[in-house]
């Protein structure tokens, strides 16, 4: 019971604390604007490379977003914690340590989920991007699967601040690795073949291959493949991630390093 | 003034190169993007354009430095501690700070450097540059502009406690409002009106005319230096302003 109020009560508590994206001066910004704007510079770039269509960067980027709350937004969790000094207080607690980590990655599933929908709206008003409207279902589910999947990845990078500080940093690597590895803006096929083999090892690679074949008319049973393969990827990283977060938590107490910032 | 100038100028220059997020987004930013506008222009069948997108990459690099530190660079002072000591230095506060703004546009020039080397090396783009003399003109000029500009960033911001929000709300835009992987003439027109008022509009211009010859290289170095008049002068009254209410309401050492 204990563990389950630990789970909701402390995830939805340090959502709110750590972030404050509860404010609009801040969430606008940040969660909103930043990716309208993505969006509508690679589809621009797009137009003027002439390389694929408005509906395969909405798709791409839309997805990708998700990626923001999930990586950035765990690294930020855990780094936030240290940054206020409160991290040796979480983890001096007795506290399940699955339902503490797992319970601060729902929020941030949703919130990429809200994003990813986000993007497709801005897609649709700004740019030449128009689903049919009994393809959204299927599209919700890719973009259910794909946060999940990013979250999953966003708490392996996270993992790393319980000993490093500068966690902000590699989260703006993965996020940029994520960006160019995994389809987003380059067709798989464009990219060369070391890079598109990395790429099937990533979250998002999937979830967006997926959304684009929902969007061009596919039926969902035709991407169940690609859904398990992108929930597989996601179950790995969340199960490395548990094994990283334990680790570096004991790592941690043995170094004295969760008060340094 | 020129010993402090110099000396501000090359303090910021060393401390923002120790730091590993600066040179993410000076070095590592623009190389991602770069590779992801290599990539798609070569799939859709218009390398030729490798060194356009390679300089624009680039400037992208120097916008991201200045926006991130400009946009905070009061309320790093304050996080350090440092603030209330530079307010009540003898040296005017603005020529304090301008070295510091600079500082973080310079930085940027990283990113041009690493975005053609990684052209050349992993895309092999051809470095076929026009007669240099204008480029040696063109780069300070840019640099200089946009560290005016981020003066002007750093008097703004400083009103808003989430000054990261507002720079993380501005980095896209820009990017995209002043042509630096898109030409102009693609975006709607009204743009054009928000992007003449935008120093990387005109920096791009004029770098991209400089290396790659043809264009009015000379008028758009003008207009970075017109710019960066404009953005000293409104960056000053903002900051004197600033340094008035925060004497006034003693909030120097509020963090």
């Amino acid at each position: 019971m204990n563990a389950v109020r630990v789970f909701f009560l402390g995830g939805a508590v340090s959502y709110r604390a750590l972030f404050n994206w509860m404010q609009p001066v801040v969430y606008v910004p940040t969660m909103l604007a930043g990716p309208l704007f993505q969006i509508l510079l690679f589809a621009y770039v797009g137009r003027a490379s002439g390389v694929e269509s408005d509906a395969f960067f909405v798709v791409g980027n839309a997805v990708q977003v998700a990626a923001m709350a999930g990586v950035f937004g765990v690294a930020m969790t855990i780094g936030g914690e240290r940054w206020t000094q409160t991290l040796s207080l979480v983890l001096v607690s007795p506290a399940n340590r699955l339902a503490l980590f797992l319970g601060r990655a729902l929020p941030l599933i949703v919130n990429g989920f809200i994003l990813s929908w986000f993007g497709f709206a801005v897609g649709w008003a700004f740019l030449d991007f128009d689903p049919a409207a009994r393809s959204l279902p299927a599209l919700a589910l890719c973009v259910a699967t794909t946060a999940a999947s990013c979250t999953a990845f966003g708490l392996v990078i996270g993992s790393f601040g319980l000993y490093a500080r500068e966690i902000f940093v590699a989260a703006n690597l993965a996020y940029m690795g994520l960006l160019i590895f995994c389809g987003v803006n380059v067709p798989l096929d464009a990219l060369p073949q070391w890079m598109e083999a990395v790429s099937r090892g990533l979250p998002l690679t999937h979830g967006i291959e997926a959304a684009r074949s929902i969007v061009g008319g596919a039926a969902i049973s035709d991407v169940g493949g690609l859904l398990a393969r992108e929930l597989a990827v996601g179950a790995a990283y969340a199960a490395a991630a548990y094994v990283l977060l334990r680790a570096f938590e004991a790592l941690g107490r043995r170094k004295a390093s969760f008060e340094t910032y | 003034m020129v010993r402090l100038f110099y000396a501000g100028w090359l303090f910021h220059l060393k401390n923002l190169s120790n730091s590993l997020f600066f040179v993410l987004i000076s070095v590592l930013q623009p190389v991602i993007f770069a590779s992801i506008a290599f990539f798609m222009y070569r799939s859709g069948q218009r390398p030729g354009t490798l060194l356009y997108v390679a300089l624009g990459a680039g400037l992208m690099g120097i916008w991201s430095s200045t926006l991130f530190g400009s946009g905070g660079a009061i309320q790093w002072q304050r996080w350090q501690g440092t603030l209330e000591i530079v307010v009540a230095a003898p040296a005017p506060f603005l020529l304090v700070l301008v070295p510091l703004t600079l500082a973080t546009a310079t930085i940027g020039l990283y990113s041009i450097v690493t975005t053609l080397l990684w052209g050349r090396v992993f895309f092999g783009m051809p470095l076929a540059f026009a007669p240099p003399l204008q480029l040696a003109v063109a780069l300070p000029a840019t640099v200089v502009s946009l560290g005016l500009m981020g003066l002007l960033l750093a008097s703004t911001f400083v009103l808003y406690r989430q000054a990261s929000a507002f720079s993380n709300l501005l980095e896209y835009p820009v990017w995209l409002a002043t042509g630096l992987l898109v030409p102009l003439s693609l975006l709607p027109g009204w743009v054009t009106w928000i992007s003449w008022g935008l120093a990387p509009t005109w920096g791009i211009k004029a770098i991209r005319s400089a290396a790659l010859g043809g264009g009015d290289a000379w008028g758009a170095i003008g207009m970075c230096v017109a710019l960066g008049v404009v953005y000293l002068i409104l960056g000053a009254v903002f900051m004197k302003n600033f340094e008035r209410l925060a004497r006034r309401r003693a909030t120097l050492s509020l963090t």
